[in-house]
């Protein structure tokens, strides 16, 4: 590893100089990380206001705050959460990192579609944020659904349309972005079948967000028109139709759930097989249930909508189609534990970070399928149940991916290495918080507390302090990894090139990576989890 | 560890690579991300098509409301467009061949179609008998064919600009296809998506 | 016969044994749910105990073999090994593809026949309410209006029909109105007979709420311009929450109301005390 010429070190200090992160750079690297230290800003938002939600429900009557703030708080948390932290962390952050290493290419297809795409994100933050302080923010829940979402704070409301529409045009641009990047821009004699897994699941993803994102975009203008032009596609007190906006909603915002999670599912692919020291198990079989997932995920939306008066054929072909995505989805996770199954797996934080992942991930799912049967959802839909089941999915699945990759990627991007212990400790607070403060939250769903309440019955009383004490616990974790983030940057052991001596691209260039990605010609990897085999093939 | 660690290939050093070879190296993808994105946008229709016939499957219009539409102004609209189509794609043959003031002549008639079906839209506008706010299918037809609208208004401002922009010592030329080539497939999809609409709205 | 080998695959097969065994004592000994109070409850509660046996085996074996793995093939400090190039496997790829579908489409069909027994899938008319349309002042409704699904009757078992008490509930911000067509009484609270099918008809005034009895394990939203049907029967006499479990505004929270499960002689009295229309024939079909 001798690779830090005077040349490019002068490079990578370019690379880093921090004007470069608030400026229109069309550098993958640079917009990469702008996106993740921009949802990480957001992250700590959104917590701030769940730790509000968490608060208001020590007791159960209304005391904390008022109940219309209540009510925005909850819908700013589930928004913010979404479309600016998770949706544009797995996807932009890591996705625009990553993604033209891993393809052997010096930048995306379009560069600067790229800015723009980002440069997108923090005003239509601003904005969402603003319209607290413009006459109150949306009422109406992330869900938005009519007839509430028309009488509750038109302005906020109107701005929390033009925000997200901000937010799907971002998200759009960069799936054209990975798309093209994925299928056009890989290095000559580079197959699709060898490229690591993460680029496959950026494909399935952008897929998906290529094809629902608009619908939602739609939906949300006829919403718009109901508010500013009092038409009433979806009032019924003027002939409109209320369920058909839960439609064209969901039909967006249940592939969204797996916007969320397929490129956590990548991520994972990646990490495992690195620190277990073995190649990635079945990644034929990898792929395809990616492509089922996509596949799948486009027609079960449907099944948030059980109690809501669809028909009974509906109601069949949707909890079949849903209870189906468990096949490929448990795939995945059989060829993890195949993965881990006799490796020489490191536990550092990373691993720990993706076998937390695993292990919530697994439990959402199992409560996943349960809501999926009809019979089941009709008692459980739309109560503290449903909650826990998505908060397990989205944080305990897809945050902890975040997590991982952050020890995993954080000396790649740095050049120094996060401390071990404090990483540990990190996980542990989040491992428990998580677990302290969701899984009662099934238990409440079940015997009769709905989401969304401010105040609710005082039988309650006790399980929802114990929910909350998993909240704090979850702040009080983010602090050792905040310290562990700067104190590495300036005092973490230097990392070297390739730490974890990963086989797939982005590692075989220096670390931090030269502003072209590669000290000359990408390096042809035809075998990216190629760990104990003879020649893994670099050349 | 018992694997050598690949090692990065000895090959030239970085300084070889300045910022304009590497990002100016691969070939030209902006067509293929042009049509990428129509996917998504033909999926915004997708979602007002669907909404609209679900609209008509369980919401009857109530008693009094009005919701009646002429055929002859939409199917002269269709027959304008799709003319437009052919003769955009005339324009982009003249361009292949080096032939300027064909293609801007070609381009110039489909400005002109375009346009006209903007002004044919507008005159259906102003006769329909019913409003914006008046119904649930009224709001849906004029939403729809809005959007569309939008898409066509678009559409003509390109073509305008590209038929200035191909003039002699203009930045489109034979060599310089790729705007030409993006609005001729944005002008087709718009068509396309017309095509569907009169079936949808107008016929159905 | 030799003594029995521990060979991996007998005490694969063990664990896997006991794992069953566990999820299966979980399931049927954990109770998560509160009282079942209606015809359909213990249904749902059957459901939930074959769900949540299959889910706690699942879920004990995919975290132990995590737990195993890691402990198992944890790199001592100072190693440096690599782990055997495996990378794929066909016969378990379609082993671990197809245990998973089997067990779903189980759980899918199971399901079904508990939705099915539930009531879900019997075909909604409407017919309860058919007549009461022309008796009573018809709701400001669109011609053809459509009611929408919800879950229909179904008897007790053993039991032979009966007609059920016809209710309208209207929801509005933030309360719960019922009301008894036949004997003309308007309450804040909800009283049924015990033992006897009640149809609900549920309008909403101003924005989407749900009716949630978790005693009854049902649910069903109420949708403005759209009424939505909901039938059930009532078993155990006691008084449960209705609760609103859609958001529907500030006082969300707050939208909640009781369901009063009576013998049926004393929902008699109750409606005998409470109707305006005194001695009707229709409170009398009621009781009987």
């Amino acid at each position: 590893m001798t690779l830090s010429t005077p040349s490019n070190l002068a490079d990578t200090q370019e690379h880093l100089r921090w004007q470069r992160y608030f400026g229109f750079s069309t550098d993958h690297k640079v917009i990469g990380l702008q996106y993740l230290v921009c949802g990480f800003l957001f992250y700590f938002i959104g917590g701030a206001l769940a730790g509000a939600l968490r608060t208001e429900l020590l007791t159960p009557i209304s005391d904390f705050m008022p109940r219309e703030v209540y009510n925005e708080v909850l819908t700013m948390h589930g928004t913010i959460m979404i479309f600016l932290w998770i949706v544009p962390v797995v996807n932009g952050a890591f996705g625009n990192y990553l993604i033209p290493f891993y393809v052997g290419a010096r930048d995306m297809a379009y560069p600067r579609l790229n800015a723009v795409a980002f440069w997108m994100i923090p005003p239509a933050g601003l904005l969402l944020i603003s319209s607290y302080f413009l006459g109150g923010a949306s009422q109406s829940g992330w869900t938005a659904y009519p007839p509430l979402s028309l009488s509750t704070a038109a302005t906020g409301q109107v701005i929390w349309i033009l925000s997200v529409l901000l937010l799907g045009g971002s998200s759009i641009f960069g799936a054209i972005n990975f798309v093209a990047t994925v299928l056009k821009m890989r290095r000559p004699g580079l197959k699709m079948m060898q490229l690591p897994m993460y680029c496959w699941a950026m494909l399935g993803t952008s897929i998906l967000v290529l094809l629902s994102t608009p619908v939602l975009a739609g939906t949300l203008v006829l919403l718009s028109f109901d508010i500013v032009a009092h038409t009433g596609f979806f009032n019924p007190a003027m002939g409109g139709n209320a369920v058909v906006y839960q439609h064209l909603f969901w039909f967006y915002s249940h592939p969204a759930v797996y916007i969320m999670v397929l490129p956590a599912f990548g991520l994972v692919s990646e990490i495992l097989p690195v620190h277990a020291r073995k190649p990635l198990f079945g990644y034929t079989t990898m792929v395809y249930s990616i492509m089922a997932i996509v596949f799948l995920g486009l027609i079960v939306w449907a099944h948030h909508m059980f109690t809501s008066g669809t028909p009974p054929w509906m109601r069949l072909f949707f909890t079949i189609a849903t209870s189906f995505i468990a096949v490929p989805t448990g795939i995945k996770f059989f060829n993890w534990l195949a993965t881990l199954w006799g490796g020489s797996i490191s536990l550092n934080t990373a691993v720990m970070f993706s076998c937390g992942f695993i292990v919530n991930f697994v439990f959402g799912g199992i409560t996943g399928v349960a809501l999926a049967q009809v019979p089941f959802d009709i008692h459980v839909h739309d109560t503290y149940f449903v909650v826990g089941h998505f908060h397990y999915i989205v944080y305990g699945g897809t945050v902890f991916v975040i997590f991982a990759s952050m020890y995993h990627w954080y000396p790649k991007v740095v050049g120094r290495m996060l401390n071990e212990p404090l990483g540990q400790l990190h996980f542990w607070l989040t491992f428990i918080g998580l677990n302290l403060c969701f899984a009662p939250q099934h238990w409440l769903g079940l015997n009769g507390m709905p989401r969304r309440v401010a105040e609710y019955d005082p039988q309650f009383q006790f399980i929802n302090q114990l929910s909350s004490a998993g909240a704090l616990l979850m702040a009080v974790s983010t602090l050792p990894f905040l310290i562990n983030v700067i104190w590495s940057a300036y005092r973490g052991a230097v990392a070297g090139d390739n730490p974890w001596n990963a086989l797939t691209p982005e590692w075989l260039t220096s670390s931090p990576p030269p502003e072209h990605n590669w000290h000359g010609e990408a390096p042809l990897v035809h075998e990216p989890y190629g760990y104990g085999l003879k020649s893994p093939a670099a050349s | 560890m018992t694997t050598s660690l690949p090692s990065p290939s000895s090959g030239p050093v970085a300084s070889e690579h300045s910022a304009a070879e590497s990002t100016e190296h691969h070939p030209d993808h902006r067509l293929f991300g042009l049509a990428t994105f129509l996917v998504a946008d033909g999926m915004t229709f997708a979602g007002f098509f669907a909404a609209y016939l679900t609209f008509r499957a369980v919401n009857p219009l109530p008693e009094g409301a009005v919701y009646e539409l002429e055929l002859l102004l939409p199917s002269i609209n269709t027959l304008l467009l799709l003319v437009s189509s052919f003769t955009f794609h005339r324009a982009g043959s003249a361009l292949k061949r080096d032939d300027r003031p064909l293609c801007r002549r070609w381009l110039l008639v489909t400005a002109i179609l375009g346009l006209s079906f903007l002004a044919a839209q507008l005159k259906e506008y102003f006769s329909l008998p019913f409003g914006l706010t008046d119904n649930l299918y009224g709001s849906t037809f004029y939403a729809i064919t809005g959007f569309h609208g939008l898409h066509v208004t678009l559409g003509s401002l390109m073509i305008l600009i590209i038929w200035w922009q191909s003039r002699e010592g203009g930045r489109v030329s034979s060599q310089n296809r790729f705007p030409l080539e993006a609005t001729e497939l944005y002008w087709h999809f718009v068509d396309g998506v017309w095509v569907v609409l009169y079936g949808i709205l107008y016929l159905l | 016969m030799g003594t029995l080998q521990l060979t991996p695959r007998i005490i694969t097969l063990f664990i896997g044994i006991a794992l069953v065994l566990v999820g299966l004592w979980v399931g049927q000994n954990v109770n998560l749910l509160p009282v079942d109070a209606s015809v359909n409850a213990p249904l749902y509660d059957q459901l939930f105990k074959v769900l949540f046996s299959i889910g706690t085996t699942l879920f004990i074996g995919i975290v132990g073999m995590v737990v195993y793995s890691l402990m198992r093939f944890r790199r001592r400090s100072g190693t440096v090994t690599e782990g055997a190039a495996v990378e794929g496997n066909l016969p378990l790829e379609i082993l671990w593809t197809a245990i998973p579908a089997v067990v779903v489409l189980f759980v899918g069909i199971y399901s079904f026949d508990i939705y099915d027994r539930m009531g879900g899938m019997v075909p909604m008319h409407d017919h309860s309410m058919a007549g009461m349309e022309t008796m009573h002042e018809p709701e400001a409704s669109g011609p053809g209006q459509k009611t929408w699904a919800g879950i229909s009757s179904v008897s007790v078992e053993g039991q032979p029909p009966v007609a059920a008490v016809p209710i309208e509930v209207t929801a509005m911000q933030f309360a719960f109105i019922f009301r008894y067509p036949e004997a003309d009484i308007i309450s804040g609270e909800l009283h049924v007979p015990a033992g006897q099918p009640v149809s609900l008809r549920m309008t909403a005034n101003d924005v989407i709420h749900a009716f949630w009895v978790p005693e009854f394990r049902l649910k069903q939203d109420i949708i403005p311009g759209q009424p939505t049907l909901l039938s059930f029967t009532a078993t155990r006499p006691g008084s449960y929450p209705i609760v609103c479990a859609e958001l529907c505004g500030a006082y969300h929270g707050g939208m909640r109301s009781t369901v009063i499960v009576e013998p049926p002689e004393e929902f008699a009295n109750w409606v005998a005390k409470n109707s305006p229309v005194k001695a009707t024939p229709a409170s009398a079909t009621l009781i009987s």
